[in-house]
């Protein structure tokens, strides 16, 4: 039902049943927000959104009420604009004043607010609540000074990724928002996904810098430095340097790392094909040794830990295949003395990931060779971009160039491991190959591309009929074990990324990118799969060579002591 | 017995059961019967104690009497309270009964003779003879301006025996709403008494029955709020220590009206007293089925379970409540959905104050006109107060709507202690006002007290004296509405923490003028009122709503006050310690050094047998070398 409302003098168009600042969004009136949160449950904590309803005494939050015929509202009296700014002084007088050292300075929404709201002045002087910083975790690190309780983490900890590691602790002007016990990040249920850091507006949460131990290893003669960077990050870098949303910087950024001194620039996804293609034949073993139920992706951290904590009953159900940033990990750390004549000791691999979960993968103890790390340092989006920039590289003004042989070549399919369901979609093609014989008539899975948290499709692969999930959000991957555990059986291969739409929307990428920001990322990678000729993961020529000169064959004794690793039981929660 | 008495007219029944609720009622009794009040109040007086002198008087002596633990009639301040009733003598009642004094009673009254210290007063009963010179509790002024409705038995009826609440007519109105009235008909005629919520809201109660009794669900909840957290409330324990079965019957017609037919009280863990009597009482009436699947083969099936809640004040909030009783954090959720449309799991479900449910048998008894003729044009029925602080007698009150706070304050409670001068009354609990002598002539309504921007509140009411600092009351309600805030929203939680920053400033002793503290305390003063304003305007419940509440008022009535802590470093009550000065009257100082060396700051300076001197910059004002002075040479300024 459409009605009128009077809005600011003007009569607007309302839907029934929807909130109060939808109807006004629609309309094109801003009204500040900030523990709002689209899609999940309003708590209208922050009272930022209030406006002022005729014939109500109090002033009303628009994100939590919705609206009805009678209403007169004024979003921007003095009386609404006043109680805004006090709510933000009121914040401001309990934050630390610190914002030209602060990890968020320009990206925080905290800022904005005090400059939309023409906040001048400290009127309100007193105690500030000084909390000790959470260091404990490889990828996170959690400020609670900073924090201002909006909840938005707590929510999205809880609502989409049913992990609960952190919440509200203690009452009143005492509250901060903490883990059980107090243990730290690293010492409990939490999986690094990164997302509470994506949804924080202030400097509360941030991954755990390691461009420090990285200049280090620059600067020092004994080490090679080289670095392999995720398909996703070349479509989503651009934001960080105020360009075009998805715009595509693949070329740049290699041209970039080695004038910051890379000795080497390899491509991730070049081990995104690998893994395709060795997991696409683990699974077509499990296929034909009849081991019933489907198999389960296990290149994204954040699930592995999931499922290690919370379903460790799952286990045995995950591709012990290495995610691909490990496969190139162990690659580099394998062979790469061969490569650059030097020993092992002295490689030091930096990867590039749109993830704060990979810095914790990478800490793993399985991901170690003879004590060696494989990967030494992990950096993310953001992280690259400060690196970048400290180099005084101008992104848009260097010519591109090319990555460096033996890890340089992929297929268009491993850039889709950057969307949900382009792992699925991948390894779609690839198990076609091997179970029938011959390429798929049309490589494109749209079904794989389309819905949002979940997709699925079914197909013939010879005599075979494979039916495939892509999840995305812990909570629908929960809903999918569940329907499994419950007797489904129509599955044989799912896909789990723990960030909503996958990769392009990781926890290490660009802060404050809108829905359409992340679909114009999408477009990118998809576009690429159009454009190229190499679509398949088992026609990587560099794939062949490597399997040629030292693995022999996909899921040999050799590749499985190399590219594979174990899954163990986290008592974590416990 | 009961389904005799409780199907049946009060004419039918046949002699036997006649004789046998007339025992009950104990308008006969074969043998004495001892009550003492033993419901909080009366233990933290030392009941316990009295009864067990009564037992061991009654073994020494070898006189066979029952001894029946009451709850709490009201008087809290001549607790322990002891009611004697020996064979055809009306049942008398003796104040401050503590355990010394009960020997020198009970021989008193076994002689029938009253002790040196007299009785309090005594309870007419059908061809009972009166004691002679002792008033009746209706002549008592204490009793006189009351109206008694929800309190009628409270402290009065054995309150483990459903048995007597029977006999009294209880459990009458369930049985009369689930036989013989449709839900609908129950909603309707609570709506034409025009019962309002008493936890502070004042929502029509019948109205809010109705929602929920028009929201289709196929599972409804009702929930009693006992959750009295206020300092200085104890309506809802007495209540329910005094007269469990009032609560459980207004429950099981309240759930009748909605539809719903699981009901919680939620009740604080600070109350083990009152959880254990209303434990016992749910059991007994679950044992007589008035609890149950199909209650007297009505259809109608209620079960009635207790939840504890961990203490927040804020989980009074009844969204708060419904988030606490699911077992998650007890904060506040926006509203709407209102909890009787989408509450309890996502239900519909009616929250109502203890006091609201246990007016309930009553209008149900008498219909609504009677309890329509109570109380004021927009406010209907009684109200139970809780008084404390410097009033003579405290304790609990029930009195008609439209009742002046003058009378409460100067007839019922028997005006201020100690002969001291009346100052201010603070009304409905710490985010309540505080009134002072000029509005002594209102009366007890929603509306008249949200003019004076007071609001009735769950009923505290904290009569204060002279020697009381307003800032510091405000001060104090500050504080707790600050720890109480569940820190949901910001206005909330950290304006009221920046009020309690201004109030604390201006009450601490002043450091040099000449530092930036000076004026950073100036400007605090200026915000209070802006921030008051912000907080009452936006903030999430009404916790936070009215958490301004007692600055503002005391700002509205003793502004003078304020400015003198301002400008003047003053406190005239004295309260302030931060603002005391102590001088040292040099004539009466005899060097004795006694203030030097209790000092805990080295402020005062001087050797012995000479005059001694204090130095007001190092003096923190804690009054130590005041108290230790024994030749009160140290004045207070």
């Amino acid at each position: 039902m459409i009605f009128n409302i009077e809005v600011n003098n003007k009569e607007i168009k309302a839907r029934k049943g929807e909130t109060i600042l939808e109807a006004l969004e629609r309309n094109g009136i801003t009204v500040p927000t900030l523990c709002h949160m689209e899609g999940f449950s309003p708590t209208g904590a922050c009272r930022i959104c209030v406006v002022e309803v005729e014939g109500k005494n109090a002033l009303i939050p628009a994100c939590s009420y919705p609206v009805e015929e009678w209403m007169k509202i004024k979003t921007h009296s003095p009386r609404v604009i006043k109680a805004r700014r006090t709510i933000v002084e009121m914040l401001l007088s309990n934050h630390p004043d610190d914002c030209l050292y602060c990890e968020r300075n320009g990206n925080c929404e905290l800022q904005y607010l005090a400059i939309g709201l023409n906040v001048r002045e400290r009127r309100f002087a007193g105690k500030k609540t000084v909390h000790k910083k959470d260091l404990s975790s490889p990828g996170m690190v959690r400020n609670p000074s900073k924090c201002i309780l909006c909840g938005r983490c707590v929510r999205v900890c809880e609502e989409k990724m049913i992990v609960s590691a952190i919440d509200f602790i203690r009452r009143g002007s005492r509250m901060v928002i903490g883990t059980k016990a107090n243990h730290g990040f690293n010492n409990q249920s939490c999986i690094s996904c990164g997302q509470c850091i994506m949804v924080c507006p202030t400097g509360a949460l941030y991954e755990r810098s390691r461009l420090a131990d990285l200049q280090d290893a620059l600067h020092n003669p004994d080490k090679k430095v080289v670095v392999h960077v995720s398909p996703t990050i070349s479509v989503s870098l651009a934001e960080e340097f105020g360009l075009r949303p998805g715009k595509d910087l693949n070329g740049l950024i290699s041209s970039a790392l080695r004038k910051i001194g890379f000795d080497r620039v390899f491509d991730t996804t070049f081990a995104v094909d690998l893994y395709v293609l060795e997991m696409a034949t683990e699974l077509s073993r499990r296929i034909a040794d009849g081991i019933p139920g489907p198999m389960i992706s296990a290149c994204c951290p954040a699930w592995v830990q999931f499922v290690e904590t919370f379903h460790p009953e799952l286990i045995p159900r995950l591709t012990t295949t290495r995610s691909p940033q490990q496969l190139m990990g162990a690659l580099i750390k394998n062979l790469g003395p061969g490569l650059l004549n030097v020993d092992a000791t002295e490689i030091f691999n930096v990867s590039v990931m749109p993830c704060t979960a990979k810095k914790y993968e990478s800490q793993r103890e399985e991901m170690t060779v003879n004590g060696l790390i494989h990967t030494d340092v992990v950096l993310t989006t953001r992280e690259l971009a400060s690196l970048i920039k400290l180099h005084g590289i101008d992104i848009q003004n260097i010519e591109t160039e090319l990555d460096d042989p033996p890890f340089n070549i992929r297929s268009s399919a491993g850039k889709l491991a950057g969307a949900s369901g382009g792992i699925a979609e991948s390894l779609a093609r690839t198990l076609h190959f091997i179970l029938a014989g011959d390429e798929m008539f049309d490589l494109k899975i749209s079904e794989l591309r389309q819905g949002n948290s979940r997709k699925e499709v079914y197909l013939t692969m010879g005599s075979h009929q494979i039916g495939i999930a892509a999840v995305s959000g812990i909570s629908e991957a929960v809903k999918l074990m569940d329907e499994i555990r419950a007797g489904r059986k129509d599955l044989h291969f799912v896909e789990v990324m723990t960030c909503p739409g996958g990769c392009v929307n990781g926890g290490g990428q660009h802060i404050g990118a809108s829905d359409r920001d992340i679909r114009a990322r999408l477009k990118s990678l998809y576009d690429y799969d159009d454009k190229e000729p190499v679509r398949v993961a088992h026609k990587n020529a560099s794939v062949h060579d490597l399997f040629r000169n030292h693995l022999d064959y996909p899921v040999s004794d050799k590749a499985l002591a190399m590219l594979h690793t174990t899954f163990k039981r986290s008592n974590a929660t416990e | 017995m009961v389904n005799s008495v409780l199907l049946h007219e009060v004419g039918e029944y046949p002699k036997a059961v006649q004789e046998t609720l007339r025992l009950l009622r104990r308008e006969k009794i074969e043998q004495p019967v001892i009550f003492v009040g033993a419901g909080t109040c009366g233990i933290a007086a030392g009941s316990n104690q009295t009864i067990s002198a009564i037992n061991e008087y009654l073994n020494e002596n070898n006189i066979h009497a029952a001894v029946i633990e009451v709850g709490c009639i009201g008087l809290c301040s001549a607790e322990p309270i002891v009611d004697v009733q020996i064979p055809g003598k009306n049942r008398i009642a003796f104040g401050n009964i503590t355990a010394g004094k009960v020997n020198n009673l009970l021989d008193a009254v076994f002689n029938n003779t009253l002790p040196d210290e007299g009785a309090l007063y005594q309870y007419p009963g059908p061809n009972l003879v009166l004691w002679e010179a002792v008033p009746l509790q209706s002549e008592v002024p204490f009793f006189k301006n009351q109206k008694r409705v929800v309190l009628e038995q409270c402290g009065i009826i054995d309150p483990d025996n459903i048995e007597e609440y029977i006999a009294r007519g209880g459990y009458r109105s369930f049985v009369k709403a689930i036989r013989n009235y449709t839900s609908l008909d129950i909603c309707n005629l609570i709506d034409e008494s025009g019962l309002k919520g008493r936890g502070g809201g004042g929502f029509p109660t019948g109205q809010k029955w109705k929602i929920t009794y028009n929201t289709p669900s196929d599972q409804k909840y009702l929930i009693c709020n006992a959750d009295e957290s206020d300092p200085g409330t104890f309506m809802d324990r007495a209540l329910i220590e005094g007269d469990p079965h009032r609560l459980i019957e207004g429950m099981g017609i309240a759930a009748y009206a909605v539809g719903a037919n699981q009901a919680y009280v939620y009740i604080r863990a600070e109350y083990p007293e009152t959880m254990s009597t209303l434990e016992k009482a749910i059991s007994q009436a679950r044992d007589y089925g008035l609890i149950g699947a199909n209650i007297l083969d009505s259809g109608f099936s209620f079960y009635l379970n207790i939840r504890i809640g961990a203490g927040a004040f804020v989980c009074g909030e009844e969204t708060a409540l419904i988030n606490s009783i699911e077992g998650k954090r007890g904060t506040p959720q926006p509203k709407p959905p209102h909890p009787a449309v989408k509450g309890l799991f996502g239900k519909p479900t009616v929250v109502n104050n203890v006091e609201t449910l246990a007016n309930v048998p009553a209008i149900v008894c008498n219909g609504p006109a009677w309890f329509n003729a109570m109380g004021t044009e927009n406010s209907k029925g009684t109200k139970v107060f809780a008084v404390t602080g410097k009033a003579r007698y405290t304790g609990l009150i029930e009195v008609a709507m439209g009742t002046t706070l003058k009378t409460i304050v100067y007839d019922i409670v028997g005006g201020i202690k100690d002969y001291k001068r009346f100052k201010a009354i603070q009304i409905g609990g710490p985010s309540g006002a505080c009134l002072d002598e000029s509005c002594l002539s209102i009366c007890v309504d929603y509306e008249a007290l949200r003019n004076e921007g007071a609001m009735m509140g769950s009923g505290g009411l904290v009569v204060m004296d002279e020697t009381t600092c307003m800032v510091d009351v405000a001060k104090f309600f500050m504080n707790f509405l600050q720890n109480e805030s569940c820190g949901k929203c910001i206005p909330c939680r950290e304006g009221t923490r920046r009020m309690l920053e201004i109030l604390e400033s201006i009450t601490r002793k002043p450091v040099d003028d000449a530092k930036h503290e000076t004026l950073e305390r100036f400007k605090g003063v200026m915000m209070l009122e802006e921030l008051a304003e912000v907080i009452r305007d936006t903030s999430l419940c009404g916790l936070g709503q009215t958490a301004p509440n007692p600055v503002l008022s005391t700002l509205k009535y003793f502004r003078e006050e304020y400015e003198e802590h301002i400008f003047d470093r003053k406190c005239r009550a004295g309260v302030c310690k931060g603002l005391r000065t102590y001088v040292i009257d040099t004539d009466r100082c005899t060097g004795c050094t006694i203030c030097f060396r209790k000092c805990p700051v080295n402020a005062i300076i001087g050797t012995q047998r000479n005059p001694h001197f204090i130095v007001q910059d190092k003096c923190i004002g804690c009054g130590i070398c005041y108290d230790f002075c024994k030749f009160n040479a140290i004045n207070s300024k």
